[in-house]
């Protein structure tokens, strides 16, 4: 039913270069920005890997998730189980282990999911993830409604050696933005791989894949398990980060945050989503903190310009933030220097 | 569990499973129909019960009300579909989705300026405030009789509505086919327009009817729509049949596992569906 | 000018202004003598409500004393949390980082609540909790910076089950909703009533926060026990209320409960609610001079009637108010300050209250039954009842 749009995949020079000025601005924040602020864009990398995974699974292959916050709260639970009351655990195990376990989660159930289409997906992806955010809510001895604490940050300590202290906030910025860069590495050269090429075939035209002799299900199965243990380490970052862990992490509007997100920036590309997930949080700040005018708290109803904003990205700008770069460059693109 | 006691389940879980159906009904037009997500249906549902809360207020009648709601919600849709979800039937499903998500933040707000964030109540009509005794302890609603009834009524009024009229044809003609009916002379933005108005019209009376059960209150649209979805999932999309099915069923589910299941009793309906799904990805009576 | 080289400097100077954007807030705000007092409430949302009462009650109470802290004037700052425990941590450190609150106000759900906690414990900045009862804030994970002036889940339900007993209602029933509010609330009730005699025949939960009570009502129908005790609050208490009623329980089986059942929906409930008996540390009807005082002024300055939201915040200004003035405004004078407000008597419109050695209101509760629309105290059910703080490492 749904028109099968052709993404932004090549990333045109205007577009590195606007990514490698934010990079820039990324290194240099933490010297420049207070603690607060550090924190604040510490989280929006962290979103912002979230972001990314989601669009393997949305924007590469075309399969659309309500519930990919399950992957992204299961591990900041991991992580909480594993560390103790009275001390820190090692970084260096736990988050391959955190991040195993939403992948293996993510696999099995991908495994019903992933046999479903269209808004029957969409639909169980959220199921699902509601099934996982009750299991938490419900029982007390995983910490229940009110959560638990990562008491903690991990430690990366080897053998007595500590090359870096994550109690640091810059620490842990140059950390988080490491990740950061590491996945969007990882993620473009999946892109271009046979594997990704496949997942942009079938969420192209998926019949003629599979007329093609592919295994769709399993391509399919195999993005949803990856994007899932890529939310995973999002999920832990935030754990480190916060040291709080709460069943919301898992719920539907963290879900749907995701998919904003991913839009926002434009989907197919991982820059979009890193643009998408700062341009989400920032707005949120903006509108939260706009003025009072007259006898009108503009701040408090931040919630209808929220949800005009998005209304308005959806009607006129699909293709999201790059997809109007896109189109604003291809009109000037006569001008020549 | 003894016998009496399981036919009082029995009819707790058909009343709910019929309000659910009223709900869902709704959402599988549209979807089915039009093709479109709505995400934003529980928003519908809410407005309804704001309308019936302030209408008979300011009436002293929630039958006048009830009327009155009606045919502004058949308005409001109108309106809706005409500004909005009229450019979007072509659009993807993720387009839908996100254009409804931001249409719950600007309606909720808009029910915070409107009317306020407190909790409110709607006074049961003296005729249907009753109750009919079933057992020494247990008395059973009159007014709950009377929304089952209000739901079995629609649900007949929809099927004769979709098999037996000229409209229903035509709307099932363009469900079919859009392009070969419009070619064939039928008013498509016409029936598009009026199967949207119809399934938020649907939403917003079983909100007003509920109501009085209900109580008003900030985010009543929420927790429906979840459940709206999984009936409507299980039902298969763009089936009323499938839909009424689908919401008997969760309504046993959801009451049985309360008693019987308590620790459980939040994701069996979720275990349900996915377990519908596994069996039939695409629900019991695809279209 | 090229395409290119105006699509660069438009960049930079987006995210350039963006990075300013950040920092601005920092420059403009200069460290000044004002007492900076951050709000962290529920300002949109489902206790939206709450979140107003629990700031008119605190703005109200520091204006009657003066409008100042310990002689300095108040600058006051404000975040709306949502009721979204993911993003609690970050906005309580909106307050404290990047705001520089001296004190924080703050909140009225429990899982914001843990989150605000993690920051008063890893800062050390003043908490004041206005209302969320979640037992860790004052056991567990109890702090020499955090003050609690409302109550403890347990508190008000602990009182709960002797009353029953003495009415005679030996065999009870309790249902609420399965979250941790819910099952601190019964911690209470089952330790206050089968210490006074009573037997529990079931413990019935629905999952947070569905309101469809028919299958439960019916088991309740079916176990006919003596009376029913529960803990619902907001809209799902007003449909639990008509419910009951409209199954045919009312009259046959008596409904008690903690006092939220029937705070702020007795509009919504209607006569469905004439004869519940609940246990609350406030009730609006209580007939002090103290009590009238204050209705009077609330309804005076913000048009409406106050509720326990209302007075708990008051309370919270008031706690603030003596703490401030007995360091004279040196709000970093940390050891006077706590033991300030450790050994303060609240003159409350809920009666006297003191604080615990664990930082909880050691207060009265008092018994209540609606009539009317309003909730009328019969009694006191406790005196002086305070939380037991277990775990706590400061006691």
């Amino acid at each position: 039913m749904s028109a099968q749009q052709s993404n932004l995949e090549v990333l045109p020079t205007s577009i590195k270069l606007v990514l490698g000025m934010g990079l820039v601005a990324l290194l240099a924040f933490p010297f420049v920005g207070t603690p607060f602020y550090t924190e604040m864009v510490t989280r929006m990398m962290i979103m912002a890997i979230f972001a990314m995974s989601l669009d393997l699974l949305q924007g590469v292959t075309g399969l659309v998730s309500l519930g990919h916050a399950a992957y992204f709260g299961l591990a900041g639970y991991a992580l909480a189980f594993l560390t103790p009351q009275g001390e820190a655990v090692s970084l260096w195990w736990t988050l391959p282990v955190a991040v195993l376990a939403s992948g293996l989660a993510a696999l099995i159930i991908g495994f019903f999911v992933v046999r479903t289409h269209g808004i029957y997906f969409i639909m169980v992806t959220m199921a699902f993830a509601q099934m996982v955010y009750y299991v938490f809510f419900d029982n007390r001895a995983l910490g229940g409604s009110d959560g638990l604490y990562v008491n903690f940050k991990p430690s990366a300590a080897i053998f007595g050696w500590v090359p870096f202290d994550l109690d640091s906030k810059r620490t842990l910025y140059y950390f988080t933005l490491g990740a950061l860069l590491l996945t969007y590495l990882f993620l473009r050269r999946l892109l271009f791989s046979p594997f990704g090429r496949t997942l942009s075939g079938i969420r192209v035209n998926e019949h003629r894949m599979r007329a093609m002799g592919y295994g769709v299900f399993g391509y399919k199965l195999a993005a949803f398990t990856v994007a899932g243990a890529l939310a995973g380490l999002a999920g832990y970052l935030w754990g480190t980060q916060t040291g709080y862990i709460n069943p919301e992490l898992m719920g539907f509007h963290m879900s749907a945050h995701a998919i904003m997100m991913v839009i926002l920036g434009g989907m197919g590309n991982f820059a979009g989503a890193i643009v998408g997930a700062f341009a989400f949080e920032y707005l949120l700040h903006v509108f939260k903190d706009l003025p009072q005018v007259g006898s009108i708290n503009l701040g408090k109803h931040w919630q209808l310009w929220m949800g005009l904003f998005i209304v308005l990205l959806v009607t006129f700008a699909p293709r999201g933030i790059l997809g109007l770069f896109e189109k604003f460059m291809k009109r000037k693109g006569t001008d020549h220097e | 569990m003894d016998f009496p006691q399981f036919l009082i389940q029995l009819l707790n879980s058909v009343q709910y499973g019929l309000l659910l159906f009223m709900l869902a009904a709704g959402l599988t037009l549209i979807f089915g129909i039009m093709g479109v997500v709505n995400l934003a249906h529980g928003s519908f549902y809410m407005l309804g019960a704001y309308l019936a809360w302030s209408l008979s207020a300011a009436f002293g009648s929630l039958t006048l009300a009830i009327l009155v709601g009606a045919v502004l919600a058949v308005a409001f849709g109108l309106a809706l579909e005409w500004l909005l979800f009229r450019h979007f039937y072509k659009r993807s499903h993720l387009d839908q989705v996100l254009l409804t998500f931001g249409l719950i933040y600007i309606f909720e707000e808009l029910r915070s300026i409107i009317w306020g964030d407190d909790v409110h109540g709607v006074t049961i009509p003296a005729l249907l405030s009753a109750s009919i005794p079933l057992t020494e302890n247990l008395s059973y609603p009159v007014y709950r009789l009377f929304m089952s009834g209000v739901c079995i009524a629609l649900a007949i009024g929809l099927y004769l509505l979709i098999s037996k009229t000229r409209l229903g044809m035509k709307i099932r003609a363009g469900a079919f086919n859009r392009d070969m009916a419009e070619s064939l002379g039928v008013n498509i933005k016409l029936i598009h327009a009026t199967v949207f108005a119809l399934g938020v019209g649907l939403a917003a009376v079983a909100g007003m009817i509920a109501a009085p059960i209900a109580s008003v209150y900030p985010n009543m649209g929420s927790q429906v729509l979840i459940m709206c979805f999984v009936v409507v999932v299980i039902g298969g999309i763009g089936s009323v049949r499938g839909a009424l099915i689908a919401a008997l069923l969760v309504g046993l589910v959801d009451t049985f596992g309360k008693v019987l299941l308590p620790s459980m009793a939040g994701m069996l309906v979720y275990m349900l569906m996915a377990a519908v799904l596994l069996w039939k990805p695409e629900g019991l009576f695809k279209q | 000018m090229s395409s290119r080289r105006l699509l660069l400097t438009r960049s930079a100077a987006v995210i350039g202004s963006a990075s300013v954007g950040l920092l601005l807030p920092e420059i403009v705000r200069a460290q000044g003598a004002k007492v900076r007092v951050g709000f962290m409430l529920p300002y949109t949302g489902t206790f939206a409500q709450l979140g107003a009462a629990i700031e008119n009650g605190f703005r109200m109470a520091v204006n009657e004393q003066g409008g100042k802290l310990g002689g300095r004037e108040i600058e006051y700052f404000k975040v709306d949390d949502e009721s979204d425990p993911p993003k609690g941590i970050e906005n309580a450190n909106k307050l404290v980082l990047r705001d520089k609150v001296d004190v924080l106000v703050g909140t009225v759900h429990s899982g914001v609540q843990m989150g605000i906690q993690k920051v008063a414990r890893d800062t050390g900045v003043l908490s004041l909790i206005p209302n969320a009862g979640v037992h860790a804030a004052t056991r567990s994970l109890c702090a020499p910076n955090v003050f609690r002036a409302s109550f403890a889940n347990s508190q008000p339900t602990r009182a709960l089950g002797k009353v029953m007993v003495d009415r005679g209602h030996k065999k009870a029933v309790w249902i609420t909703w399965k979250y941790a509010a819910g099952d601190e609330a019964f911690e209470g009730f089952k330790e206050g009533y089968t210490a006074a005699g009573g037997t529990i025949v079931k413990e019935l939960g629905l999952p947070f926060p569905q309101v469809e009570f028919q299958a439960l009502l019916t088991e309740i129908a079916a176990l006919r026990p003596d009376a029913v005790a529960c803990m619902f609050a907001g809209g799902g208490a007003a449909k639990f209320i008509r419910d009951y009623a409209a199954a045919g329980l009312k009259g046959r089986i008596p409904l008690y409960g903690s006092g939220f059942l029937t705070e702020g929906v007795l509009d919504a409930a209607g006569p469905a609610a004439d004869g519940i008996i609940t246990t609350l540390h406030y009730s609006d009807s209580l007939d002090t001079p103290r009590n009238k005082k204050f209705r009077l002024e609330y309804a005076k300055a913000f048009r409406s009637q106050p509720d326990v939201y209302a007075v708990q915040g008051y309370d919270t200004g008031l706690l603030l108010v003596q703490g401030a003035n007995a360091v004279k405004g040196d709000l970093s004078n940390k050891a006077a300050l706590y033991k300030s407000m450790r050994g303060a008597v609240i003159d409350s419109p809920r009666g006297k209250w003191t604080m615990s050695a664990s930082h909880n209101p050691i207060q009265d509760i008092y018994v209540r039954q609606v009539e009317n629309k309003e909730n009328k105290v019969i009694g006191v059910a406790a005196k002086a009842l305070a939380d037991s703080g277990a775990g706590c490492k400061m006691t």
